[in-house]
């Protein structure tokens, strides 16, 4: 264990500008947590690389505003007044497994790009695969699953490739399948959209927005179970490249 | 399985059961469980057909929920309801799905508007409209956002003018068709107004119609040398829409610099007019003017309310008009024919109307660099405060300030763009924003409800306030007629006899139309007061 810590420290340290010093050690989990914290929180300005925004690449350790690893710190905690970069209700320990995962996302190189076709994934998309039954790019498409129209924006092709491969590696929070079963025993699934001590609303498969007063559920939680299927075995390989390629197109409107 | 679904009914509260086509909002008083549009119809008669609230019941409403917005600024959104959801903005332009029944949030949509944002009065957003699964709003930095109204996510963005020269868009759009209709505020800087439609499924923009005739069109002539291209004629509160005639109604506002004429001799069309325009095309079709050449701001942004009646024994489409300017107005809505009008509050600046409803001016009555005292005074005797029209008493209901006025104040301006361009600001002797504590004297002025026979003008009843008022009126099929004003109550008065029958202390002056809706057979009421929304239903 102490090993492994010694040698992503090392490796990281031969990356990164900062001083070597101030860093913490962080095991495989804690970075995946990281990663975790990056795509929930940071993604949308920063891009899947941390690359995104000008003068930044947050994986290779170029900064504009910090100088060390704490700096970098105080920065996602603080945010940097006058920009778009809000301050974040995160530990130094949360905010340094970010700076790990990025780190480790620096280490496994840059995505290679995908050599598929995307016109004919869009093909797959819209017909073999069945995705567009969840969900949606463009408006066009279901409402239930997570939005996709910018997802080639968000994730790395290797991330989306996960995805596709083994769906229940990783569900962001907001995706999270919910189900209520009423007192008389029906069963309505959909994505959770807002909860509280009295009531929950949801998003149904039908795409109804549904409200419901907890006195009137016997139960209601998450489904532990991602509802997509592993496209493994359902799809080629040749395949699965276009319908990458075409998903890493979608850049949002 | 009739047996499951009815029962999974009994437990949903809200349900967003189809798509919200033109034909249903043309048809809004078959479905009065909804509110589809910002005043209740395309006629725009802020009434409801619900029957459930009668004045026997009445004073057993009781809280339901509140929705405290996070917004400091004016609540003067009026929401939507579609099928048991109750869509509203939270100033500036923050969308809100809730549960109509219990208030609790669906999705929220954040928007941040360019720093550049200048609205004169407020970073208010008066509402939104909704055309199929689609929500429109217009923002404070003048542009145009769909949004999905399951999701909240923005389906198309455009910019309708540019917020650096004052354009903003603050009312609620209107869906004619497959377009949707907004115009642009911004009065206060010298813009030339305009109103637009927009395709509804891409954001491309079919028309627009400049509410200043540009060079070489009819009506530039009303205004002295370029002064045109500065004249403001902005639009800020939502039109009407009549499918028979297949002619949509907007009011314009006053012709800019604000309170100095000097420079703009003429009437300055269409300033202060209705105009009367093809939806499909934007062509005009009629104006009329209600304050021609304007120095004391009296916009001519109110909702248009149409209304079908007997008038001299013939059948009649007309619309019903009190105007900020004084007066009360009944027009033909298929030519614009002036059919009669006269004062509803107290006035000096006009002794009346001719016989084609032209204001005969009182001589001296405009600003001076002295300053000069004028009836009614710069928030009007109404403004854009929505009255209401109940077909079943045949009374129009106006919030009125009368006995109230303003001393106007002129000096020279120069336009710059964006920058205000007004020509002094009137000294009112009400204050603007109200206050805790009302010590005002009597000779300042009052609010009312105004109760007229809308074929006459003359006074049916009146429900006085001790404050002014911003609150809009809503009527009822019981005859019932809710409203507020500036002292933050909301109350019930019978329709007919202006008798107070129920109120409730809502901290918070009432500052928009109350709407009504209903899911699973219960009526609501709902209204919003300081930065709330309330609503209202009979105890169970």
């Amino acid at each position: 264990m102490s090993s492994l810590r010694l040698v992503l420290a090392l490796g990281t340290a031969a990356l990164m500008g900062i001083p070597l010093a101030a860093q913490h050690s962080f095991t495989p989990a804690d970075i995946e947590d990281g990663g975790k914290l990056f795509r929930t929180n940071c993604v949308s300005c920063h891009g899947p690389e941390g690359t995104l925004v000008d003068g930044v690449d947050l994986g290779h350790g170029k900064f504009r505003h910090a100088s060390t690893e704490e700096g970098v710190i105080r920065i996602i905690q603080e945010g940097i007044p006058g920009t778009a970069m809000p301050p974040n209700n995160f530990t130094d320990f949360q905010a340094g497994t970010i700076l790990a995962y990025l780190r480790s996302v620096a280490t496994s190189g840059r995505t290679a790009l995908s050599n598929g076709d995307a016109a004919r994934g869009k093909a797959i998309f819209e017909g073999k695969g069945g995705c567009a039954g969840c969900h949606r790019v463009y408006g066009a498409g279901s409402r239930v699953g997570p939005d996709l129209s910018d997802i080639g924006a968000l994730r790395r092709v290797a991330e989306i490739e996960l995805s596709l491969l083994d769906p229940n590696a990783e569900v962001l929070p907001q995706n999270r399948f919910y189900r209520v079963t009423t007192k008389s025993g029906e069963a309505i699934t959909g994505r959770l959209l807002n909860e509280d001590s009295f009531s929950v609303q949801i998003l149904d498969t039908k795409e109804r927005l549904l409200s419901f007063q907890r006195t009137d559920l016997r139960e209601a939680g998450f489904i532990n179970e991602s509802p997509m299927p592993s496209y493994r075995d359902k799809l080629s390989a040749a395949e699965r490249a276009d319908l990458i390629t075409y998903l890493a197109s979608l850049k949002g409107f | 399985m009739k047996q499951l679904v009815f029962s999974i009914l009994g437990l949903i509260t809200g349900t967003a059961w189809g798509q919200v086509s033109f034909d249903r909002i043309l048809a809004a008083g078959n479905e009065p469980q909804n509110w589809l549009t910002y005043s209740g119809s395309t006629m725009s008669q802020r009434y409801t057909t619900l029957t459930q609230i009668t004045p026997q019941n009445v004073k057993n409403l009781e809280l339901q929920w509140m929705f405290q917005a996070r917004s400091l600024e004016k609540f003067e959104a009026t929401p939507l309801v579609v099928d048991g959801i109750l869509y509203t903005v939270q100033a500036p332009n923050n969308v809100v799905a809730l549960d109509a029944v219990t208030g609790r949030v669906f999705w929220t949509y954040p928007y941040v508007p360019e720093r550049e944002a200048r609205p004169c009065c407020g970073q208010v957003n008066r509402g939104l409209a909704i055309l199929g699964d689609t929500l429109f709003m217009g923002t404070i930095d003048a542009h145009l956002v769909a949004l999905d109204a399951k999701s909240g996510k923005p389906i198309w963005n455009v910019a309708v003018a540019k917020a650096e020269a004052g354009y903003a868009l603050t009312h609620a759009p209107l869906v004619v068709k497959d377009k949707v209709i907004v115009g642009t505020a911004g009065g206060e800087y010298g813009i030339r107004g305009f109103i637009a439609a927009y395709d509804a499924k891409t954001g491309k923009e079919d028309w627009r119609f400049y509410t200043i005739p540009g060079k070489g069109e009819p009506g530039n002539d009303t205004w002295k040398g370029d002064s045109w291209k500065h004249g403001g004629a902005s639009v800020w509160v939502t039109g009407s829409y009549d499918p028979a005639l297949n002619l949509t109604y907007w009011g314009i506002g006053n012709p800019g610099p604000d309170w100095n004429g000097d420079e703009r001799d003429g009437d300055n069309l269409y300033s202060d007019c209705v105009v009367a325009l093809d939806p499909d095309t934007g062509k005009l079709k009629w104006y009329f003017q209600f304050t021609p050449h304007d120095t004391l701001d009296y916009d001519a942004v109110q909702v248009p309310v149409l209304a079908d009646m007997q008038w001299q024994g013939q059948p009649r489409k007309v619309m019903l008009w009190a105007n900020r300017n004084g007066f009360y107005y009944v027009l033909d809505r298929t030519s614009g024919k002036f059919l009669t009008g006269k004062p509803f509050s107290t006035v000096n600046w006009a002794k009346g109307l001719d016989e084609a409803g032209r204001p005969m001016k009182v001589n001296g009555m405009e600003p001076t660099v002295e300053g000069q005292q004028v009836y009614p005074g710069v928030q009007g005797a109404t403004n854009w405060y929505s009255p209401s029209y109940s077909p079943r008493t045949g009374l129009f209901y106006i919030p009125t300030w009368d006995k109230y006025s303003s001393v106007f104040v002129k000096v020279p301006t120069e336009y710059t763009e964006g920058r205000r361009y007004v020509g002094t600001s009137p000294r009112s002797v009400v204050g603007l924003q109200g206050a805790a504590v009302n010590q005002r004297k009597e000779d300042e002025g009052y609010g009312a409800i105004r109760a007229i026979d809308p074929k006459t003008g003359e006074k049916k009843w009146e429900f006085k306030m001790l404050d002014v008022t911003d609150a809009g009126i809503l009527t009822t099929a019981t005859d019932l007629l809710f409203s507020g004003g500036r002292e933050g109550y909301f109350y019930a008065l019978d329709g007919r006899t202006g008798e107070l029958l129920w109120k409730a202390n809502v901290g918070g002056g009432v500052a928009s139309g109350p709407i009504s809706y209903a899911v699973n057979g219960r009526q609501y009421i709902s209204v919003t007061a300081g930065n709330s929304l309330l609503v209202y239903a009979l105890r169970q």
